[in-house]
């Protein structure tokens, strides 16, 4: 029924991997860094859903699983720093956290 | 390949250009809830992708975990410790797509040789037709996976500690 | 018997550990009881070796304690052992050695009674007297090298006793660099012997240089190159030599190496150290013998340094520096012994000089402990009445070292410049320049006598004498060996027997040669009486009591040994100095810091990248994957 190609697939996990990447560097907020990151694990997942779809094995979806359950404790685990950091410097800009300079 | 588009191909790459464009709002965007919002619209659009590809119970996961849970968790914690306020004290004084340049430039080339990679990888699989349900993913977890399930888990308790411990309101004088 | 030989240099050795090993802890009495003794056992034995050496066949004894190691090349293999090896020569080093040894010891004991670091003082005579006791008994080079090194080491230790002084440090540091000079010669003498005949062993040596110097054949290149080789040979022997026992051009150690205590200056500076050049030469006759040209310059260099020490010690002021000008000259006369032929004369004038320098070293002692470590002879005088005693031994001493007749010093000087006339490799010239030597010997010495005895007492305490028994017997026991000494039959015939020379030119001797010699001395005496008189009289004017050292450019300039000091300082002292200033920074330093200062410019280059932000971070991280991909793509 499907007659996508692999590539079509893996050149939208790519794309989607690129925009989280510029979200990633270029943003100050560090709540729009996070957000980004979340684009790109998505992106990633993307490419595993793909890949199992060609060989026709559950693994990806598996994998997918495992990624979505990382993405959760990082989520978790990140937005509890975040609060940290907005009672200290009452100030989310990543630019703040420079102390481990040489 | 225009003329062979069945409706059901289009539709991957109409969800898949909703996607792209929702994850580009988010990144430019400045209000932080609508970019939550956009990221919630740009994973559900991963999500048909995901049940068009034959992957159901990946995209049923995608929505109610991804974007039912992660993305909740984010936007309670905006709205519940007033996160949302964009304060940077180094903010620039034109925001604009020109303090994105650099990154744009690095993204750029990065896609240009994924691509080109791919490209040069000769492959000629496409998707197949046949839809992985959920119990195959399901014997697949108990099974082989059956270690991987349980480190999940392991994760998921650290993460929820930490996170826990990390969000609780300082006491003073007390440890940390 | 052969037992008491290799015992001998092992009494003073335990002596010498257990005083190290027990050192503060040990009374005075201790102390002294166990050198001493040790000493005395020494002298035992030596006397027991002497009379056993006499009833042995061939007139030698020796002993093999234990293999050293071996060395070879293709020559031979030479075996190198710890074995001694006791003929005539060696006996009289050895009694001379522990004999004089012994009364040094014992009047140092005394001596250094009230020194805090008595122990360490005669455990270092002790290990003086064991090197020296390996040096003359060794029967190969290396083990005579080992003893030679071994005194050297002594002498340093021994000048330097008082270290907290500087000037001491640096006297003993001045000892030590010049003799080591001398000593790297010898050295390079030993490894050229190795190298020419593959063996250390004296007699072999001896044995195989003559051999070489019998076949002539000019076919046979091996051998040319060894009578070649032996010339160098001695030549760097005689450069060890002049080494050790102060003769030019290195003597420059000897006047200041008179920093250390007195009974150091004594037995090292001038009964027996500086008496182990001598030895050398004595011991390696036959390859003298064999290079007549090297002996030549030993006969030269000896009278040379005769004279040169006359003139500088007219010119001193210090009473130990006299003396050791005069030691510097009559080791002078040995050399000028030696060189020309006179063997026996040479060790027998070693023998009576350690007598009565030993003597005239103490009794200085005496004198200037006396006046409270006073050793200006220009604030000496009239202690002939105040000191009768140290005055009378010190009379003796004197009169032997001007070598009057019937005294020891009388028999040995005649005995070498009786066969200066008529030597193959000295000459009359050099008789002359003995005669000199002599009639200078007699002029310092009257000096010294009358400022330092006679003459108003310029000295504003009173003398107090020491007056322990033990101290005085050793004196006198010195002063009568110095007087009859000379009556030792001493036969070392058998030693040197290869060393009967008939000269090439029969030169006919005058007959006035002998009483020339024996009025020389006379003649100094009676111009000293009346050229010194200002020394020797008491003036009648009290304005007259203290009389000044002349401070003329001339006598200044042999004050400071006629020179030398400042020509080597000019020579050698001051481009090094000049060499370590330019090289302050070390240039090696400095070419291992480049390394430094690389890693440095490096470090400050990249620290700008860690600049803490974490978006350049991440950033890198994309650049890298880039850069990455992009490699692996090409």
């Amino acid at each position: 029924m499907t007659t996508i190609p692999l590539f079509h697939v893996l050149i939208l996990s790519s794309l989607l991997f690129a925009i989280g990447f510029v979200g990633v560097v270029a943003r100050k907020n560090t709540l729009f860094i996070l957000m980004s990151l979340e684009i790109m694990l998505n992106a990633v997942g993307v490419a595993f859903i793909g890949a199992g779809s060609v060989w026709q094995q559950a693994d990806g979806q598996v994998m997918f699983i495992l990624i979505l359950t990382l993405a959760a404790a990082e989520v978790a685990v990140g937005l509890a720093l975040l609060i940290r950091m907005q009672k200290k410097y009452h100030s989310l800009d990543i630019d703040l956290l420079n102390q481990m300079k040489g | 390949m225009l003329a062979n588009l069945t409706s059901i191909d289009s539709l991957f790459y109409l969800a898949g250009l909703v996607a792209v464009i929702a994850s580009l709002k988010v990144v430019t965007g400045h209000n932080t809830v609508h970019a939550l919002l956009y990221l919630v619209v740009s994973l559900l659009a991963v999500a048909v992708c995901f049940y068009l590809m034959g992957a159901p119970f990946a995209a049923g996961l995608e929505v109610i975990v991804y974007a039912g849970a992660i993305l909740v968790l984010f936007v309670f914690a905006v709205l519940m410790f007033g996160l949302g306020k964009d304060e940077t004290t180094n903010a620039p004084k034109h925001t604009g797509l020109a303090n994105m340049l650099g990154a744009m430039l690095l993204a750029f080339a990065l896609l240009v040789e994924i691509i080109v990679i791919i490209n040069n990888a000769d492959m000629q699989q496409n998707l197949q037709a046949t839809v992985i349900s959920s119990k195959t993913v399901g014997i697949m977890l108990y099974g082989p996976y059956l270690l991987a399930v349980e480190i999940a888990s392991f994760l998921l308790l650290s993460g929820l500690l930490a996170s826990y411990h990390y969000a609780k309101p300082d006491v003073t004088g007390g440890p940390l | 018997m052969i037992v008491l030989l290799a015992s001998l240099p092992f009494y003073p050795l335990v002596s010498f550990l257990v005083l190290i090993a027990f050192g503060k802890r040990l009374s005075w009495r201790l102390a002294a009881t166990v050198s001493v003794s040790s000493m005395a056992l020494t002298v035992l034995v030596s006397a027991i070796l002497l009379f056993e050496l006499s009833t042995s066949q061939n007139q030698v004894l020796s002993v093999n304690l234990w293999h050293w190691f071996d060395l070879s090349n293709q020559m031979g293999t030479g075996a190198v052992n710890v074995s001694f090896y006791l003929d005539g020569l060696s006996a009289v080093m050895i009694s001379v050695v522990s004999g004089v040894g012994f009364l040094i010891h014992l009047f140092a004991a005394i001596y250094m009674k009230d020194d805090a670091n008595f122990s360490r003082f005669m455990a270092y005579m002790n290990l003086f007297i064991v090197a020296m006791l390996i040096l003359v008994l060794a029967d190969n080079l290396v083990l005579l090298y080992l003893g030679w090194e071994g005194v050297g080491l002594c002498s340093f230790l021994l000048i330097g006793f008082w270290y907290q002084e500087k000037s001491n440090v640096l006297a003993a540091r001045k000892a030590f660099i010049v003799t080591r000079i001398g000593d790297t010669s010898m050295a390079i003498g030993l490894l050229l012997i190795f190298n020419t005949f593959g063996e250390f062993n004296i007699a072999a040596v001896t044995t195989l240089a003559q051999q070489a110097d019998i076949v002539t054949d000019p076919n046979s290149g091996s051998s040319a190159e060894q009578s070649n080789n032996i010339y160098w040979i001695a030549l760097l022997l005689l450069g060890g030599a002049v080494g050790k026992s102060a003769q030019l051009p290195l003597q420059t150690w000897l006047p200041d190496a008179m920093a250390g205590p007195t009974p150091v200056s004594a037995l090292i500076h001038a009964a027996t150290m500086v008496t182990a050049g001598v030895y050398l030469i004595a011991r390696m006759h036959g390859i003298f013998l064999l290079a007549p040209e090297v002996m030549n310059y030993v006969a030269w260099l000896g009278a040379l340094t005769l004279l040169l020490a006359g003139v500088a010690a007219l010119a001193q002021t210090d009473i130990k520096r006299v003396l050791a000008y005069s030691t510097m000259s009559q080791i002078g006369y040995m050399m000028l012994a030696l060189g020309a032929g006179a063997w026996s004369a040479g060790v027998f004038h070693l023998m009576t000089h350690a007598f009565f320098k030993a003597l005239l070293f103490l009794t200085a002692g005496a004198v200037i402990y006396a006046l409270h470590h006073q050793q200006n002879l220009f604030k000496m005088g009239g202690l002939l009445k105040q000191l009768p005693f140290e005055t009378s031994l010190f009379v003796v001493g004197l009169i032997c070292l001007m070598a009057l007749p019937g005294t020891s010093g009388f028999f040995s000087k005649e005995a070498i410049i009786a066969q200066l006339w008529s030597s193959n490799t000295a000459g009359p010239m050099l008789w002359w320049c003995a005669i000199i030597g002599a009639l200078l010997t007699s002029i310092y010495s009257c000096r010294l006598f009358f400022l330092a005895f006679l003459g108003t007492a310029r000295c504003s305490e009173k003398p107090q004498a020491e007056k322990s028994i033990l101290l005085r017997s050793a004196l006198i026991i010195l002063a009568l060996l110095s007087l009859f000494g000379g009556l030792i039959p001493l036969d070392l015939t058998l030693v040197f027997s290869a060393a009967i020379q008939t000269p090439l030119v029969q030169l006919i001797e005058p007959t006035w040669l002998h009483s020339v010699a024996i009025i020389t001395p006379f003649i100094g005496i009676l111009f000293s009486w009346f050229y010194f008189k200002n020394y020797r009289r008491s003036p009648l004017k009290v304005t007259e009591h203290n009389i000044e050292a002349s401070e003329g450019k001339f006598v200044l300039f042999c004050r400071q040994g006629l020179g030398f000091d400042a020509f080597y300082n000019m020579l050698l002292v001051k481009p090094y100095q000049w060499l370590a200033q330019v090289n302050k920074r070390d240039v090696f330093d400095q070419i291992i810091m480049l390394n430094v200062w690389y890693v440095g410019l490096w470090h400050d280059s990249l620290i700008l990248v860690q600049n803490g932000s974490l978006r350049w971070y991440l950033a890198a991280f994309g650049l890298a994957i880039i850069l990455l991909l992009g490699v692996s793509f090409l």
